[in-house]
């Protein structure tokens, strides 16, 4: 099953009593403060247009009130958008019928929640079944599928316990286990992990890209944190007040921050740890020098390889060992630590 | 009145509208309204007639049947209901002690009456419930009428179920329900609009259609205020069947309506007390089911 690419195109919602009628203003560049000071309507999301890459891990990343949480609900549709499409394999999302919604919704779509949002009065197995039980999928063929996905996320002999019985952790691992269990194309996570601490998150980010590698599945993934975003993120968008203001790889959010707002999200980035050779690498020029150092490698560790093996020059390969580029440990450390000029001056 | 000589007539002694157009409007309401029901008679008894055939039948299976077979038919739902054997032993000394006292058959009657009148007001209350917990619009008309239902003197709404179904236990029996049924819809009702909105857009999210969004997730977890709702409706029905005895209700209430007639002191208190009996068993096993119900709840792990 080959997941499509969603593409959001001109999608505005503002909320309140008659929000369509206000859309127009919007559009000629009403801001968010005044739609709501002279007409009561609150600005949710202001002309998105995001194309979120098939079978990828799209990140929509902004602080509260961003209006993220809203993207993501117009999706699948658990929130109307006021104007605009969201395109999933050509079909547009915003203008399905009750019925065509409810089975995109079963089949085509899965949700993990913030605050995990369990059944409390059904045990692990049987929240885990939820969405194959909503499908109508017979009792013995959801248990064998729910049990695999319990196992995978690490949940095995907690199948009979309640959700109150478990950590927040371990209940989000049954969140995501209930997602996957569905085996829908689409896997939307609304700041999934933004409940965890630290160090389990880091956890389910880990399971997240393992299950990816081989799942395929595209997925929209909300969140707060740039570290959780650059980690993840196949393509980043970041939201604020509800309009999209800068998108793109990891790589070109941390280097090329679209503004002071962004640059200033973007300084507290180890880079070291974020930004990989490809994107510092030179052209090759003439011979291969030093010591191959494979593509996708971040910069922290082939400063490290630069400096075991004494040199002040590496070249890039790609993973079937053919040289890439050129990389000089001049380049490599001002990339590490220094801004772009043009961020600095736009921080300050 | 020396205030009412500076005033005119009209501020000072009430403007009421004359006797003689009061009399004529209560006329004919009360004409018509005795036409209608005389209209209808045949229609009212054959509705009602399902209500008298089951009430008759349970307070015969519970007066006729051997006092040791329903005490131990009666223990074992409360046992079942709790799950303690503390609530299941004050169970047997509560009925042993009605019985001891020559209240068994009384008992017996109103035992009868009760349970099917929480049978039918959960029946009716519930679905009156949800239809409110899902329409604001059912919400604030059903609201009111409520209100009324449950301010109004009892004594009040006997008149019209006297006049539309005469004298018996069915009219008494329409009386209880008319009292019980307010909180099972009220706390029905609750407990839908408590259900956490998280859960239900997760529901939503996973493709649940409006009638498994309420199967899977909105009853089972107003279940706690449903069974809320269902023990406070037992202990009105049990307050209600004292003033029923007034329409022709039997047990318990008719004892104490005449204890009250003639002054029978002892007697009144001992119906009473019997009363009182009742209400702890069905209060105490039914709050146990509804604890039970919660266990899921408890938080085993910090």
């Amino acid at each position: 099953m080959a997941s499509h690419a969603i593409e959001i195109r001109n999608l505005y919602k503002i909320f309140g009593a008659r929000g369509a009628d206000h859309v127009e203003a919007v559009r000629a560049g009403m801001s968010k403060t005044e739609l709501n000071a002279t007409h009561n309507h609150v600005l949710g999301l202001k002309d998105i247009n995001i194309s979120m890459p098939a079978g990828g891990v799209m990140v929509v990343m902004g602080l509260s009130g961003s209006g993220k949480s809203t993207l993501i609900r117009h999706i699948n549709r658990l929130i109307e958008p006021t104007s605009g499409e969201v395109l999933y394999d050509g079909v547009d999302i915003c203008r399905m019928s009750e019925l065509d919604l409810r089975e995109f919704r079963r089949h085509k779509t899965a949700m993990v929640f913030q605050k995990f949002a369990l059944l409390p009065h059904r045990t692990i197995l049987e929240n885990t079944c939820y969405g194959l039980e909503i499908q109508g999928v017979p009792g013995m063929e959801r248990r064998r599928r729910a049990m695999e996905w319990i196992e995978r996320v690490g949940l095995s002999g907690f199948e009979n316990r309640y959700p109150n019985q478990l950590s927040g952790g371990m209940q989000q691992r049954v969140g995501l286990a209930r997602a996957l269990t569905n085996d829908a194309e689409i896997l939307l996570m609304d700041e999934a992990y933004s409940a965890l601490d630290p160090l389990i998150r880091v956890d389910m980010q880990t399971v997240l890209l393992d299950l990816q590698k081989e799942l395929k599945k595209t997925v929209v993934f909300i969140t707060h944190d740039l570290d959780e975003a650059l980690r993840l993120g196949d393509k980043i968008a970041i939201l604020r007040d509800g309009e999209v203001i800068q998108q793109g790889s990891g790589q070109d959010i941390v280097r090329y921050p679209a503004d002071a707002y962004i640059a200033a999200f973007v300084k507290e980035v180890n880079r070291g740890r974020v930004l990989r050779v490809e994107t510092v690498m030179t052209p090759l020029s003439g011979p291969v020098e030093g010591p191959a150092i494979p593509a996708g490698t971040v910069l922290e560790a082939a400063a490290r390889d630069l400096s075991s093996a004494g040199a002040s020059v590496a070249h890039v390969v790609d993973p079937a060992g053919l040289p890439l580029g050129r990389l000089d440990l001049h380049a490599l450390v001002g990339a590490m630590v220094t801004e772009s000029t043009e961020a600095r001056e736009a921080a300050a | 009145m020396a205030l009412c000589d500076a005033l005119p007539t009209l501020l000072c002694k009430f403007p009421a509208i004359d006797d003689g157009t009061i009399r004529v409007v209560r006329k004919t309401i009360d004409e018509s309204f005795k036409a209608l029901v005389r209209s209808y008679a045949n229609v009212i008894d054959v509705v009602v007639a399902p209500l008298q055939w089951f009430l008759n039948l349970l307070e015969r299976s519970f007066t006729g049947a051997p006092w040791i077979l329903v005490l131990a038919i009666l223990l074992a739902f409360v046992f079942a209901a709790s799950r303690s054997w503390r609530i299941t032993l004050g169970a047997a000394v509560a009925m042993l002690a009605i019985g001891l006292l020559g209240l068994w058959n009384d008992t017996m009657i109103t035992l009868a009456i009760v349970t099917v009148s929480t049978l039918l007001a959960v029946l009716i209350g519930i679905p009156i419930g949800i239809v409110m917990a899902r329409s604001d619009r059912a919400q604030r008309i059903v609201n009111p009428v409520l209100d009324v239902m449950q301010t109004m003197p009892s004594f009040v709404y006997l008149i019209p179920v006297v006049m539309i179904f005469g004298i018996g236990k069915v009219p008494g029996l329409i009386a209880v329900v008319i009292y019980a049924v307010p909180p099972m819809i009220r706390l029905t009702n609750l407990g839908i609009r408590l259900v956490d909105k998280e859960v239900l857009e997760a529901a939503d999210a996973f493709g649940s259609s409006p009638w498994q969004k309420l199967k899977n997730v909105q009853i089972p977890l107003a279940l706690p205020t449903i069974m809320a709702g269902i023990n406070q409706t037992i202990m009105m029905a049990l307050a209600m069947v004292v003033v029923a005895s007034m329409v022709g209700v039997g047990g318990l209430g008719r004892n104490v309506l005449q204890a009250i007639n003639n002054q029978f002191f002892t007697i009144g208190f001992l119906n009473g007390f019997a009363l009182v009996g009742i209400a702890i068993i069905f209060d105490r096993a039914s709050q146990a089911y509804g604890r039970r119900l919660q266990k899921h709840s408890e938080v085993v792990h910090g």
